[in-house]
């Protein structure tokens, strides 16, 4: 019951402030496919660097667990750019169509639909990907550290600078 | 484009926000964004509705069992956020195209509703497949340095700008 009512309170912070951000809006994510305004970016590269910091803070402490998602090649890349191709059409992704719908976007709702579909169409394909596209390139649960060998805190301050640059350029352009 | 619709903020500051609301749910609930899951557990639900030995009997439904969870009100929650945030801040506005749309393919409703209800199947289908969306892989992912976020965030803006480019071809025109 607590695990609920925490998801639900975080998602209430996370909906405000996707719709504080603009975030929510077809505009913004076609904005960025094209290549003209980087708000998601901007909004998405915040949260990321502010996040890794903290999660591999607490990490170290051993107050949390790290949560990574397996390396398979065949899923990750086929599945991603076929997500790819969803998102072009619909213009939100699966969490910001719920927070569409909750500013007033209907559109989104055509779109919720149709991802409750997607999720059935799915569920009655996985016998058949769990023997093909699931079984290409699984390299397991690995990050990137792990893979140069080398600390987290040394690939996390080159990643901070990086995001910095590219927030200095995005303005710069006025993207 | 227009913002001047009231109660904007920096998407620097509100991003940065957010990467510290998921701090504090990996820390106080061990819980990290994701968002994907949520559909198919709930189309489990709507299936069980009609057919629940078929559900039952399916591998995919036994790995995520239809139920509501932390991440299923989490989801929930992103509706009722962004509803609070936008009617307190004037900026709510119940809209059944949106403009950049309506700019390119004029006021037919149908064909946005028809082109959002496939690309939404699309994309939920490849989000299961790669295991996560721009929540579990994008943010959740990249932020613990997680090659399959890395990679599945590059896969999901090489579709998606395709898909843009064929939409609205090339060039600056907005």
């Amino acid at each position: 019951m607590t695990t609920l009512l925490y998801g639900l309170v975080t998602g209430i912070l996370f909906g405000f402030l996707l719709q504080k951000g603009r975030v929510l809006r077809y505009d913004k994510q076609l904005g960025a496919l094209r290549l003209q305004d980087m708000t998601i970016i901007k909004f998405m590269l915040s949260a990321v660097l502010v996040g890794m910091v903290g999660v591999y803070l607490l990490s170290d402490l051993g107050l949390v667990k790290l949560s990574i998602k397996p390396m398979i090649l065949g899923g990750v890349v086929v599945g991603g750019l076929i997500f790819g191709v969803g998102w072009g059409l619909l213009g939100y992704c699966p969490g910001t169509s719920l927070g569409a719908f909750g500013e007033g976007r209907w559109d989104s709702a055509w779109g919720i639909l149709g991802m409750l579909c997607g999720a059935a169409l799915y569920a009655e394909a996985y016998p058949l990907m769990k023997v093909t596209v699931l079984t290409w390139g699984n390299y397991g649960k690995i990050t990137l550290p792990q893979v140069l060998g080398v600390s987290h805190w040394l690939v996390i301050p080159l990643f901070i600078s990086g995001g910095l640059a590219l927030f200095y350029w995005f303005e710069k352009k006025g993207l | 484009m227009n913002d001047n619709d009231g109660g904007a903020w920096s998407p620097y500051l509100a991003g940065a926000l957010s990467g510290l609301v998921s701090i504090c749910s990996v820390w106080l609930a061990g819980k990290y964004f994701g968002a994907s899951t949520t559909f198919v557990r709930s189309a489990g639900m709507v299936e069980q509705a009609v057919d629940p030995e078929r559900v039952a009997a399916m591998p995919y439904f036994m790995k995520e069992v239809p139920m509501i969870d932390w991440q299923w009100m989490f989801v929930v929650g992103i509706f009722i956020g962004a509803l609070i945030a936008s009617t307190t801040s004037g900026s709510f506005r119940w809209q059944a195209l949106p403009e950049m749309w309506q700019t390119r393919f004029g006021p037919v409703r149908w064909k946005r509703w028809l082109v959002a209800f496939i690309g939404g199947t699309i994309g939920m289908f490849g989000a299961r497949l790669a295991d996560g969306c721009p929540s579990g892989h994008g943010l959740s992912g990249s932020m613990q340095l997680a090659v399959s976020g890395f990679v599945a965030l590059v896969c999901f803006f090489a579709g998606g700008m395709i898909v843009a480019r064929l939409l609205y071809g090339g060039g600056d025109q907005r």
